[in-house]
């Protein structure tokens, strides 16, 4: 059975004006098996999935899709609707799912008929819960998507997948967000039903799940395919200097004595949408040249901590401390001047301007300096330099500092935020998901300046949902569980994974 | 099934091609209900050529019927820039002109190049404060502006109504609402002798360059821009969001402001409430087929004007119903915004699959 083919992408290509986002790339699926697509950001993945679903028509080339028939049958390019019906689905690393609707509601649009007389709503909700039963994916059916937190999101994308009975699934860094517990989960679910003759392909870039879980791994680099081998012959050195073409650099962590405190939380209380994403009498301490880690799982209370510390919210009880001063006035203007850095969450939804030029999100935050504004106005020269040095120095790769920030890919973004951050030497800094959806080369440097701000001094908030990054680069580990955060004792990853679902240890 | 997607470039060709078509389009189709009122179409369209580029006369009472147009175009165009959507220009003019009268027809007498200015501040400060009042609601308490400033539009209307009846009404008036004519010194000085058009025009022009500086130039811009494209982002950044919504605000109330004073003072002299043909909604068509650029603004509202004055020229001058010439208006509208949607969009047709 694993040597029944069910897809089949033939020499693709697709050019993006001058860019060339895919090359000639061949790629096999079989039945019942799981393939990884690895590579950096911006190496082609995400085009290349976004032609295999019909969102992208390709320049040339063609997609053999196995029919009900059991022949392979040209699949109709660039039609959404052909992907689907050919029973192929994607979970998209950025969701597409509506706000204003129940879960329900979101798992069954597209698959009911607009002007269907009645939906049979009790029948789907059965075959929903059918599914959250295999896969233990549990999701509140009737919440709006409003309400749910990032990890709850993406547990919906995946179902809605599932709903359609897809045959072939492609998962766009699906993990991103769950903990490791939840994550193997998944992916012993996904294993089982590949037994059923699901084929998954599936894109991630922490290499221990790739090892761990795909029977083949094909990266990609510059838009071409550059190599494919079975798990069972990789480990992550050869995969890694398969993707960056050499070997990735470890970060030294050199131990460096600790300075004075530089943000305390004192009993501090903050109200969120509920109890589980509330922040209770909180207390910790961040000292100069520490990076202390906050582990957990999306929705418990990391949210509202980041925005206290961005400044976007008031605490409801107790103090902040920053360098023994206590803030008084709440706003991201009076941390920034406090020296506090910021990383969002959401780079896109909240880093930056999409429709604004890399030269003005470079800028956004400092618009009361001198170099920036003189008298009211935009003192472009300056800003234009400003940008031309930044892009050198952080090695931010794009169409130019004049094009719109949405243009980048996600790791240039991020490092659009960095050197936005970093070029004002922040004393704290707040990295919320620093490397959410990055490659190895975005994700080491993200880690790279945060332990060079480590090294000069600053005290930094390390706010993630994947523990390889907060094992790797914390000095001090905290959990937080139903907005309550617990110092763990030791970095041992079973026991943090145990104390981010709730466990007492 | 037909995909519809943005054009990741579009050609020189097509963007300058594309308003041609549509305005030829625009001819064609406008040419059947003119035949079928039997009318000459060819007489027609030289009749409408005539009304904007016929004469000095003809080609002046054009740019005098786009000069409320930019005003409320610029007004559309700041506010929507910052996604704030006023919708209540057309109150905000009458607000204008309703200080216009006020400040202008004897509350205080001063030589022209003291009371001219005074009754154009007036006039803006009234507007401002028409379009501050519902975007304070908005940030407070969240109240949608789309319904609020709609709403106040006819609320000021009748307020207006009621001013004209009451306080304002000119007792020479013949028992007619109005109100008293603004003294000869507040009046906008006329461009060309015996002409109607008059300075509004040259307010209207320099504001359309100050709107264009400071969308593009200064930091009250870039803020404007960076809440109307991602407000998330731009208060995470640190911009007061809420201060930024309302110094949109006060400058697009401002400026629909001045479309009343100008149309008041410069125009008219005094003030009914037949002052505006709806020049506040039709500025936010100015400001959508100018993309929302101060600078398309003036091209736009000077096409509109145009089509406007032709068509009205064309269907006096040829003795069909007025009704046929808004019809012409309507139609080259319709075909010039479709045509601007097809230069940023493209169509691609797909044949229904099965499984």
């Amino acid at each position: 059975m694993k040597n029944t083919q069910v897809l089949s992408l033939k020499n693709l290509s697709k050019r993006f004006g001058s860019v060339v986002a895919n090359n000639s790339v061949n790629i096999e699926l079989y039945r019942g098996e799981v393939l990884s697509l690895l590579g950096e950001n911006g190496a082609g993945k995400t085009t290349l999935m976004n032609m295999l679903f019909g969102h992208y028509l390709p320049d040339s080339g063609s997609i053999d899709v196995l029919g009900n028939d059991g022949q392979m049958r040209k699949l109709v390019l660039g039609h959404p609707q052909a992907s689907l019906d050919a029973g192929i689905g994607m979970v998209h690393q950025h969701f597409t799912l509506a706000e204003n609707l129940t879960v329900l509601d979101n798992i069954l649009l597209g698959s009911e008929k607009l002007w269907a007389w009645r939906h049979d709503r009790n029948k789907a909700r059965n075959k929903i819960l059918k599914i959250i039963d295999r896969t233990g994916l549990s999701a509140p059916l009737d919440e709006k998507v409003a309400r749910l937190t990032v990890g709850e999101r993406q547990r919906v994308e995946i179902l809605k997948a599932l709903y359609h009975e897809v045959k072939i699934l492609v998962l766009d860094e699906p993990t991103a967000v769950l903990t490791p517990q939840e994550a193997d989960a998944l992916f012993e679910n996904i294993n089982s039903m590949t037994k059923d003759g699901l084929s998954v392909i599936f894109i991630s870039h922490k290499l221990r799940e790739v090892l761990k879980f795909s029977n083949r791994i094909a990266v990609l680099r510059h838009g071409e395919k550059v190599g494919e081998i079975a798990t069972s012959d990789a480990n992550e050195r050869v995969i890694a200097r398969m993707m960056v073409g050499e070997e990735t650099i470890k970060n030294p962590r050199d131990k460096i004595q600790l300075g004075n405190p530089i943000l305390q939380l004192n009993e501090v209380s903050v109200k969120g949408d509920s109890m589980r994403t509330s922040l209770n009498r909180t207390n910790f301490t961040i000292h100069e040249n520490e990076i202390v880690g906050i582990a957990g799982v999306s929705g418990n209370g990391q949210s509202v901590l980041a925005k206290l510390i961005s400044g976007l919210i008031d605490p409801d009880s107790g103090d902040l401390l920053i360098e023994g001063e206590n803030v008084e006035y709440f706003s991201p203007n009076g941390m920034q001047s406090l020296g506090v850095g910021r990383i969002p969450e959401d780079r896109h939804h909240d880093g930056v301007v999409g429709a604004m030029s890399v030269a003005e999100n470079l800028v956004i935050e400092r618009l009361q300096d001198k170099d920036v504004n003189k008298n009211g106005f935009l003192q472009n020269r300056a800003i234009k330099e400003n940008a031309k040095a930044l892009i050198e120095k952080y090695d931010i790769r794009g169409p130019g500092i004049d094009a719109k920030a949405s243009l980048l890919s996600g790791g240039n973004i991020q490092k659009l935020i960095l050197a936005r951050v970093f070029e004002c030497k922040p004393n704290v800094i707040l990295a919320n998901q620093p490397t959410r959806g990055l490659d190895l080369g975005a994700a080491n440097e993200v880690a790279r300046h945060l332990l060079e701000a480590r090294g000069r001094g600053a005290g930094v908030l390390l706010i993630s949902e994947d523990l390889d990054e907060i094992l790797a680069l914390s000095d001090r580990i905290m959990v937080i569980h139903n907005g309550s955060l617990i110092e763990t004792v030791n970095k041992d990853r079973e026991v943090i994974g145990l104390m981010m679902a709730g466990e007492k240890i | 099934m037909i995909r519809i997607e943005p054009r990741e470039m579009p050609s020189k060709w097509w963007t300058v091609g594309i308003p041609i078509m549509s305005a030829l389009v625009a001819i064609l189709l406008a040419a059947i209900p003119l035949a079928l009122a039997g009318a000459n179409i060819f007489e027609a369209y030289t009749q409408m050529a005539k009304g904007i580029f016929g004469s000095t006369f003809a080609f002046t009472e054009m740019l005098t019927r786009a000069t409320p147009l930019i005003f409320t175009g610029l007004a559309a165009t700041i506010a929507f820039r910052a996604k704030l959507w006023n919708i209540g220009a057309e109150g905000q003019l009458y607000l204008g002109a309703m200080a216009a009268v006020t400040v202008g027809t004897g509350l205080i007498d001063a030589p022209s190049f003291i009371l001219i200015p005074v009754i154009l501040f007036a006039g803006a400060i009234s507007g401002a404060v028409g379009m501050a009042a519902p975007t304070y609601l908005k940030t407070r308490f969240g109240a949608d502006e789309v319904v609020t400033t709609l709403l106040l539009n006819f609320i000021i209307i009748i307020f207006l109504q009621m001013m004209l009846e009451g306080p304002l009404k000119d007792p020479m008036g013949m028992g007619w609402p109005q109100s008293e004519p603004i003294l000869e010194n507040g009046i906008l000085p006329q461009l060309i002798p015996r002409m109607r058009i008059h300075a509004g025009l040259i307010i209207a022009l320099i504001s359309a360059g100050l709107v264009h500086l400071l969308l593009s130039k200064s930091i009250w811009g870039f803020k404007t821009r960076a809440v109307g494209e991602n407000a998330p982002a731009a208060l995470h950044a640190g911009i007061n969001v809420n201060r930024t919504f309302m110094g949109a605000a006060v400058v697009s109330g401002a400026i629909a402001g001045l479309a009343g004073v100008s149309e008041v003072a410069g125009l008219r002299g005094y003030l009914t409430t037949d002052l505006s043909p709806g020049f506040g909604y039709t500025g936010i068509v100015v400001a959508m087929l100018a993309g929302l650029s101060p600078i398309g603004v003036v091209i736009s509202a000077i096409f509109i004007a145009s089509i406007f004055v032709g068509a009205d020229t064309m269907s006096r001058a040829i003795g069909v119903s007025s009704y046929l010439a808004d019809l012409v208006v309507a139609i080259s509208l319709i075909c010039v915004l479709i045509g601007g949607f097809v230069a940023r969009y493209r169509f691609i047709r797909t044949n229904k699959v099965n499984a």
